[in-house]
């Protein structure tokens, strides 16, 4: 490990080298946006809203799985961002049926406010409406893949943290589905230890507790910080670790 | 087995074909033997009995010799006579005229001093249409595992990265990274362990230059995996190798066994310290695992999902050791290069591109099949010279090189050098090898829809931009193929693109954009004419897969 300087947004800056560029901003009040990311589990840079530009680079960089180097000049929110970020969130809004005004996490959704916080203001692209099922065969949760943007932070913390690894991604492109013990109903799967991890880490109503209404759900993700501590910091970014 | 020992394998070898008068060479890769080159095998071997030629005249089984339209293809050596689109008739009259009276079959003979063949220049097909792809001992009879056999008993590691940095070589995926620094990079990463992987995944449509190399001549590729094992301090490779190629498989398994048999794969290669073994590892065929990261996953037995980069599989790859990734083409020319030294390589091409490159020529030319050329050669010679042009009554319009990662090169730009720079230049890239022509019954805006259906369905899903950029795009597409867009359309299209190109995780949605955003350059008439006259709207073409012929 060795402490480097760089610039964020006109800022100058240290940094140790084994963190990531994302951990860095935020140590230093630098917002950048993200979905896939979630402290405690590992990083697969998927989401790419929290894409930045290094100058000299030709390529724009994850925050998440970017590491800090000696000299780096970074800009977070340049207007070609800023626009990118609206045009993911709105392929996000057009890629599944997220009905806001029936959801039970209404209000406490991340993808809500992604869509608030990058000004998303219409969906340029058309409504695909895919034609998609819920599984309520759990006794506790509920997996509706309307409401799925497949950020995988569900497959993540079940491998990495519970370590009972039930979810797993099935399919290719669009077609793309989170899917429990090679395709069975949760409820049946064998695999599942119930902890509810999963439906405290997803970022919108795709995982969500039986029982409550609309907007009555609350995520809590900050319990993951809790339990990870124990981990060397570095593996949080570790590309490797990712067992989708 | 000792070196010495090699050299007799091969003297052995070229006494026992000196005592055949003739041998007949026909064509056993996918494509010919799709045309019932194995029926002509029969058929020569029964005309040969009859002829009372049966030990006088061997018949083989060869790898690809480039004319695959034109199949089944036949060739007699020592003459070098080719035949084409064999049938049992001529394969008997090869043998009754040919063989026993001497005049050749005007009605089949292909005429070798066509373009088509003079151009060409073979380095890594040299050996197809020339061995038995099946026997070891023809290949050594050629001076196969003579490059190996001098890598292991005289060169160092470094003088063998040496050479291959400065014969120039670059990477024959597609990319053109330099191959010899590859194997520099890999060679300094400090560890026990390391791996070199062949990249045998050709996914892009309409190309096969890869599964040609492999069903034609795999010892190739596994001298030169084992010279790159030793060069980087390897001991373990791997052939990532669809499942859709059953007879390179089944090449590929057959060659690792007779080398393994003879000695030269395995624990301690011609008698030296070094030990190197090759394992095949079958692809279920997805596009996306031709991608690097994503290819290592899939060997590791994960779902090939690509990953961010830094770290490269240089430093950290199959089981998060230092891996060595180089492309089937890549490692063909390894042998060569080590056996005729880097300035004869270096002053094959350009200086900035050395070598040969082999392009599986497809789509409206009269001479499809495959061809090596030089490197810079111009993409005009490749069409009209090689390819003999566009079909009778129509005009040549574009060529797409670089599958559905690639782009359109217009006419006007058909003197372009075919090099990785030039292509770049002119918005495409010189890719694997696919090369398409299109003629002017060709609509671009169903080239590019045709692509972006492919890129759609082969995208992985990971990453936001490619899973659900590529779906629009191609909705987008098809909406103005259907002549219901308006500009805002258009404008969409294009922003989309943009974004998709800048935004997607790997390879696949980086460049899924190209083939859209190539049209939208030099054929941006054809989009808006469909945008313009909706009220006289015709369907554009007939949407047809634009690698058929």
């Amino acid at each position: 490990m060795a402490i480097v300087t760089l610039t964020i947004d006109g800022e100058q800056l240290s940094a140790k080298d084994d963190e990531s560029l994302l951990q860095v901003a935020r140590q230093h009040k630098i917002d950048i946006p993200t979905l896939c990311h979630l402290d405690g589990i590992s990083d697969v840079g998927a989401c790419r809203l929290c894409l930045v530009e290094v100058e000299g680079w030709t390529k724009l960089a994850p925050a998440c799985t970017t590491r800090p180097l000696e000299g780096m000049v970074v800009h977070t929110s340049t207007d070609r961002l800023k626009k990118y970020r609206r045009m993911i969130v709105g392929l996000l809004a057009s890629e599944g049926n997220h009905q806001c005004a029936v959801c039970t996490v209404n209000n406490h959704c991340e993808l809500q406010n992604l869509a608030y916080d990058v000004g998303l203001l219409y969906v340029r692209v058309p409504y695909l409406y895919p034609d998609k099922h819920i599984d309520a065969s759990h006794e506790s949760f509920i997996l509706d893949h309307n409401r799925c943007v497949l950020c995988t932070r569900c497959v993540r913390v079940c491998h990495e943290v519970e370590g009972a690894h039930v979810w797993d991604i099935a399919g290719r492109g669009i077609d793309c589905e989170i899917i429990s013990d090679l395709n069975q109903p949760w409820g049946s799967s064998e695999s599942c230890t119930s902890c509810g991890k999963c439906v405290l880490v997803c970022p919108t109503g795709a995982l969500v507790k039986k029982g409550e209404s609309v907007a009555e759900m609350e995520k809590h993700t900050e319990f993951l910080k809790y339990i990870v501590t124990a981990r060397r910091k570095g593996e949080w970014i570790s590309v490797d670790t990712d067992e989708e | 087995m000792t070196v010495e020992d090699l050299q007799e394998l091969a003297e052995q070898e070229q006494a026992r074909q000196a005592k055949f008068s003739h041998r007949l060479m026909y064509c056993s890769a996918a494509g010919c033997v799709s045309c019932g080159s194995l029926n002509i095998r029969d058929m020569l071997k029964k005309a040969l009995q009859e002829k009372n030629l049966a030990d006088k005249v061997e018949v083989i089984g060869t790898g690809c010799m480039g004319l695959c339209g034109e199949g089944p293809l036949v060739k007699v050596l020592p003459e070098g006579t080719l035949y084409q689109r064999v049938d049992e008739a001529a394969a008997k009259r090869i043998v009754d005229e040919h063989l026993v009276q001497g005049p050749i079959v005007q009605d089949n003979v292909v005429d070798i001093t066509h373009p088509f063949f003079a151009a060409q220049f073979k380095i890594v097909l040299e050996n197809c249409g020339r061995i038995d792809a099946e026997r070891i001992e023809e290949y050594i009879a050629v001076n196969g595992y003579e490059a190996l056999a001098r890598v292991v008993t005289e060169m160092q590691p470094g003088e063998v990265i040496e050479e291959v940095r400065k014969s120039g070589i670059r990477g024959r995926g597609g990319a053109g990274y330099p191959t010899g620094l590859k194997w520099g990079i890999v060679r300094k990463v400090p560890s026990d362990t390391k791996y070199v992987v062949c990249n045998a995944d050709e996914g892009d449509p309409g190309a096969f230059m890869d599964r040609s190399v492999l069903e034609g001549d795999p010892h190739r590729i596994l001298e030169g995996m084992a010279i790159a094992g030793y060069a980087i301090g390897a001991q373990q490779g791997y052939i990532y190798v669809r499942a859709e190629y059953p007879l390179a498989i089944e090449r590929l398994r057959l060659a690792i066994k007779q080398a393994e048999r003879v000695g030269l794969l395995g624990n301690r290669i011609l008698e030296s310290q070094f030990n190197f073994r090759i394992d095949l590892r079958i692809g279920a065929g997805a596009f996306v695992c031709g991608e690097e990261t994503a290819l290592i996953r899939s060997i590791e037995g994960r779902r090939g999902r690509p990953r961010p980069r830094p770290p490269y599989p240089s430093e950290r790859g199959l089981w998060g050791m230092p891996t060595l990734l180089n492309n089937v083409e890549t490692f063909a020319n390894i042998a060569p290069i080590i056996r005729n030294g880097s300035s004869w390589f270096n002053a094959i091409g350009i200086p900035k591109s050395t070598g040969t490159k082999v392009f599986a020529l497809a789509g409206k030319i009269r001479n499809t099949g495959l061809i090596e050329v030089p490197m810079g050669i111009p993409l005009r010679k490749i069409v009209f010279d090689m390819g003999g042009g566009t079909p009778e009554g129509t005009e040549f319009k574009a060529a797409q090189t670089g599958g559905p990662s690639g782009g359109c090169i217009p006419a006007e730009h058909l003197d372009v050098p075919v090099d990785y720079e030039s292509l770049n230049a002119v918005g495409s890239i010189m890719g694997s090898g696919g090369m398409i022509v299109m003629d002017s019954t060709s609509q671009m805006v169903d080239v590019a829809k045709y692509f972006m259906d492919f890129c759609k369905d082969e995208s992985c899903g990971k990453c936001i931009p490619c899973r659900v950029g590529t779906v629009h795009i191609h909705g987008l597409l098809e909406k103005i193929a259907a002549g219901k867009a308006t500009t805002d359309d258009l404008g969409l299209l294009e922003e989309l693109c943009v974004m998709v190109k800048e935004t997607s995780l790997c390879g696949l949605g980086q460049s899924a954009p190209n083939p859209v955003l190539s049209t939208l350059r030099f054929f941006r008439h054809e989009y808006e004419e469909l945008l313009k006259q909706p009220e006289t709207f015709v369907p554009s073409g007939n949407g047809n897969d634009p690698t058929t012929h």
